[in-house]
């Protein structure tokens, strides 16, 4: 039985899924009235194991043991982890935007008097959450009125609304800008304080270092090592070795850039909000790109890169105001997507289930989507030359499928990307814009995109970098832009880079003299 | 598994492969065994009567209108709409059609024209609304059902108007009677010798293109049972069509419709057209940012439903020789349902106009055997809502399992004894020289 002074263990959890195993033998011990963080690459385990610990994956579905205050559990579903006193905030939140904060915290768990909801006493009981939580928002305001960041704050009122014992937040600053993660990070310390224990996933790690009094590092579905903040002294490097499992350096396929004349620019970029026509999400903004250069494009979330990006690329975002791009010192017209593609821009989108692909279709229709006319005769589609080339996309990017005839859906993250990067490789672009082309997928298959991404820039083409991880834009691009609130801040050549400083032009509007 | 178990799932997938080899030609796989077993039961219980050449003749007479629409609906339903209006708007071709030729004159064939310019004009504003307005087809084709149903009343004062004998004939003509006297349509036996060589001539080009393509070929065999098979399907029908009763053979609408799968179908597979159908329907954002016109396709999608919509009127009013006001009633819930059951899915991008052919053929004769057997409408009504449901329920239960149909589950063996040897890949490192520090993740196919 575990010691008094700890509220959970997990024990050589396995979990399989047909054809993969998720979880080999992991095993974790939260201490009661503590911060256990969990840090590991995307695709590590570390989701799968919450899901096996908040009865997403029902006991039995896995093998091993649970022990929660004490007592061995078997959790069937959500409803019995939550019974426990268990509560798992995901990464995308689960309100419910229509209805009042009120509403939401009360959601499936409403008081009620003879069969019918007491709302004077949700709504009393909702001040309370609230003032726990350090909201002062009238809780009738409806939640789609407040920002991300009280929303996530309602999100744990509404958690402490069932009387959690051990909350698991899911990268839970991922969306929230400097000062509400600060916030919303002394809340969990203030919890703490109270009696309730925190199991926190995120990729930050610097708030990792600041809330964290544990650290269990996972990678491949196995527990690499715990540490203990306090005994041992942790920093990101350390925590980085053990989740790659080397060091930084060796992310990244090595590489001689040759780097060519400016071909591509685009110049004094304004773009207004599709809605609200007062915002201006993209002011003034001039980029310019080298044959054979990778392009950094550093920002926050919200400050404008893919706004920028997909503006234009075809003005598929937002109102276009003025701007002109230039293509190897002519101006070109991109005012719609099939423009832009025949005039060799290619965009490979951040969100690739929602815009990059069809999910329903199968590999070879995928990758030929974007310029059907390449293999056609008139409008009839060659169904040979689709075959042909989308396998040798297949054999040249190493997409893990046994043909081409297979559906994208049933293609890993990491695949599902090569198929989105084949498709915009047919198209022959000149310039490739990846928005956050490794996001959500393993290490493995990154280092291949990497690879891929040189491979393009070696063929002279013009490549746009758009990445939130800064450790990705430092090893693998030649200049790096930085931009804020929609304008360009500063242009740094890579070698000259380093986190802080782009951290620093990517948080203020200050501008430096432009480097080229 | 053994050799020869190996080689007849190789046999059986790729017999498959003939009916569709589209999006869902696993599960119009399925629904074909269902039309096959469906005839043969009622071929059964009316001791033989289902299959005769009068009730062949009469099934494709009746219905070729309702899978004309299927073939239009499958589109809208591919493109993630739905088109409520079809009955209606065929209604309204239909005595716009019928009086212009009853009160103006018109002659028959410019009549024709006619009745596909009303087609093209509705449909322009249907697709209007739906392409560039961004109202849902669901709101906009209930619109027309109303609109149209009203105008076809208000056309003809809510009465019969009959047509001219000439008109007839694409609705209630048959192939003609020429040649030397052999017992049969010399017309129709020419009909089925031309898809008989088609079918043959279909799959040799398909085993051409699959050398071309370098992938591996089903064994001869399988190509000769198939072809062999279908062949006797086609004398079968020929001999049953070409030797009824004097003065009936193959009817014009089912060479109509014939000629209109074949058209649609290569559309909807073969062209850039087709293709972004299928994209919008899939994901419109992705179609969008990948270039596809989504409000172009939009537009002629609509467009062209009430196109068929309005040739699917004319040839019913061909062969009811008049046009009145309650022509079209529900057809549109025929057309949809026999768009679902040929494997479409409501949410869109899923669908071939073969599947809803089949689909169409299959509530077809579920009707006309229920009629042969002497079962009242109310029942007939009834036995077809089951069967929709059941039809469709069972695929999304499937789905919901992770398995693709109740026939890809019982071929689920061959795809491993097909794939197998090629499975392994190499987990090599990608670019050129550098080694990845340690082997590929392993991911789930």
């Amino acid at each position: 039985m575990a010691p008094k002074h700890t509220i959970l263990e997990m024990r050589s959890i396995t979990k399989e899924f047909p054809g993969v195993k998720a979880l080999s033998e992991v095993s974790i011990t939260v201490r009661a009235a503590a911060i256990h963080a969990i840090c590991g690459e995307n695709g590590a385990g570390k989701s799968t194991l919450m899901n096996v610990l908040s009865g997403v994956h029902p006991a039995g579905s896995f093998t091993g043991d649970i022990i929660f205050q004490g007592e061995p559990v078997h959790f069937r579903d959500i409803r019995s982890s939550e019974a426990a006193g268990i509560v798992i905030i995901h990464q995308e939140l689960a309100l419910i935007p229509e209805l009042s904060i009120t509403e939401n915290i009360f959601l499936g768990n409403e008081p009620t008097r003879h069969g019918v909801i007491n709302w004077a006493t949700a709504n009393r009981q909702a001040l309370e959450l609230l003032a726990r939580v350090g909201l002062d928002d009238d809780p009738d305001t409806q939640v789609r009125h407040i920002g991300v960041g009280k929303q996530q704050l309602v999100e744990i009122a509404k958690a402490l609304s069932k009387s959690v014992k051990l909350l698991i937040l899911d990268e839970p600053t991922a969306a929230l800008n400097e000062a509400d993660s600060q916030h919303l990070l002394d809340l969990i310390r203030g919890l703490k304080g109270k009696g309730v224990s925190s199991i926190m996933i995120s990729h930050k790690l610097n708030e990792i270092e600041q809330v964290a009094d544990s650290i269990t590092i996972i990678r491949d579905g196995r527990t690499i090592e715990t540490m203990d903040v306090q005994a041992e002294g942790v920093n990101e490097d350390r925590i980085i070795r053990a989740m790659v499992g080397r060091s930084l350096e060796s992310r990244f396929p090595d590489r001689n850039p040759h780097i060519g004349e400016v071909f591509f620019e685009v110049r004094d970029w304004n773009v207004q909000h599709p809605q609200a026509a007062e915002r201006m999400v993209v002011k003034n903004s001039t980029i310019t790109v080298r044959r054979g250069e990778i392009v950094g494009l550093a920002g926050l979330m919200g400050a404008g890169r893919t706004e920028l990006a997909m503006s234009v690329f075809g003005r598929s975002y937002g109102n276009f105001i003025s701007g002109q791009i230039f293509k190897d010192g002519a101006e070109i017209q991109a005012r719609n997507v099939s423009e832009a593609i025949s005039q060799g821009l290619a965009y490979v989108s951040e969100d690739r289930k929602a815009l990059g692909l069809n999910l329903i279709d199968d590999i070879k229709r995928s990758i030929v989507s974007a310029k059907l006319p390449k293999i056609s005769r008139g409008q009839v589609v060659s169904a040979t030359k689709e075959y042909q080339l989308s396998d040798a996309y297949r054999k040249s990017l190493r997409i893990k499928t046994p043909s081409v005839d297979y559906g994208v859906r049933k293609l890993s993250g990491g695949n599902q990307q090569k198929v989105v990067l084949a498709k915009w490789m047919f198209t022959d672009p000149d310039l490739l814009i990846l928005d956050e082309p490794t996001r959500g997928i393993d290490v493995g298959a990154k280092y291949e995109i990497y690879g891929i991404i040189q491979a393009l820039a070696a063929q002279g083409k013009g490549v746009i970098l758009i990445s939130s991880e800064l450790p990705e834009l430092l090893g693998l691009t030649d200049r790096i832009y930085t931009i804020f609130e929609g304008a360009i801040t500063n242009c740094i050549p890579t070698d000259q880079a380093d986190p802080e400083t782009l951290m620093k032009s990517m948080t203020s509007a200050k501008k430096k003299v432009q480097t080229r | 598994m053994s050799e020869a178990t190996g080689r007849i799932r190789t046999g059986f997938k790729d017999l498959k492969k003939i009916f569709g080899g589209g999006q869902s030609d696993v599960r119009q796989f399925g629904i074909l065994f269902s039309l096959i077993a469906i005839i043969a039961l009622f071929q059964f219980l009316t001791h033989g009567l289902t299959l005769s050449s009068g009730n062949l003749v009469n099934l494709i007479g009746e219905y070729s209108y309702i899978l004309i629409l299927a073939i239009g609906m499958v589109m809208v339903i591919i493109a993630g709409h739905i088109d409520l209006s079809v009955g209606s708007v065929a209604a309204f071709a239909g005595i716009v059609v019928a009086t212009s030729m009853n009160s103006w004159h018109l002659p028959w064939p410019l009549a024709i024209l006619v009745g596909i310019g009303v087609g093209v004009l509705i449909g322009a504003w249907q697709g209007f609304w739906v392409a560039y307005i961004g109202v849902p087809a669901f709101i906009v084709t209930l619109a027309g059902m109303l609109i149209f149903r009203g105008g076809n009343q208000v056309i003809g004062n809510a009465n019969t108007v009959p047509v001219p004998q000439g008109f007839t004939v694409i609705g209630a003509g048959y192939l003609p009677e020429i040649g030397p006297n052999t017992g049969y349509n010399n017309l129709t036996l020419l009909l089925g010798l031309i898809v008989a060589m088609a079918v043959l001539v279909k799959e040799w080009r398909a085993r051409r293109v699959q050398e071309g393509m370098g992938t591996s070929r089903a064994p001869a065999w399988v190509s000769i049972l198939k072809v062999v098979l279908l062949d006797a399907v086609v004398v079968f029908a020929t001999l049953l069509f070409a030797g009824g009763r004097s003065g009936t053979s193959f009817p014009v609408s089912g060479i109509i419709l014939g000629v209109l799968v074949l058209l649609y179908s290569f559309i909807a597979r073969n062209t850039i057209f087709g293709r972004h159908i299928y994209a919008v329907g899939g994901n419109k954002l992705a179609a969008e940012l990948s270039g596809v016109n989504s409000r172009r396709v939009n537009f002629l999608v609509m467009m062209n439903m009430s196109i068929l919509a309005s040739l699917a009127g004319m040839i019913f009013v061909a062969r009811s020789v008049a046009s009145g006001p309650q022509d079209g009633l529900s057809w549109e819930l025929d057309a949809i349902a026999a768009v679902f059951i040929g494997g479409a899915a409501v949410s869109g991008g899923i669908g071939t106009v073969t599947g809803s052919i089949i689909g169409g053929l299959v509530m077809a004769v579920l009707n006309n055997g229920l009629q042969l057997l002497g079962v009242g409408s109310d029942r007939v009504q009834i036995i077809k809502g089951m069967v929709l449901l059941v039809a469709v329920g069972v695929d999304v239960w499937n789905k919901s399992q992770g398995r693709p149909s109740i026939t890809g589950f019982l071929t689920r063996g061959r795809n491993a004894g097909v794939h197998a040897p090629k499975e392994p890949e190499p987990t090599v490192p990608a670019g050129d020289s550098a080694q990845p520090p340690r082997p590929l993740v392993t991911t789930p196919h």
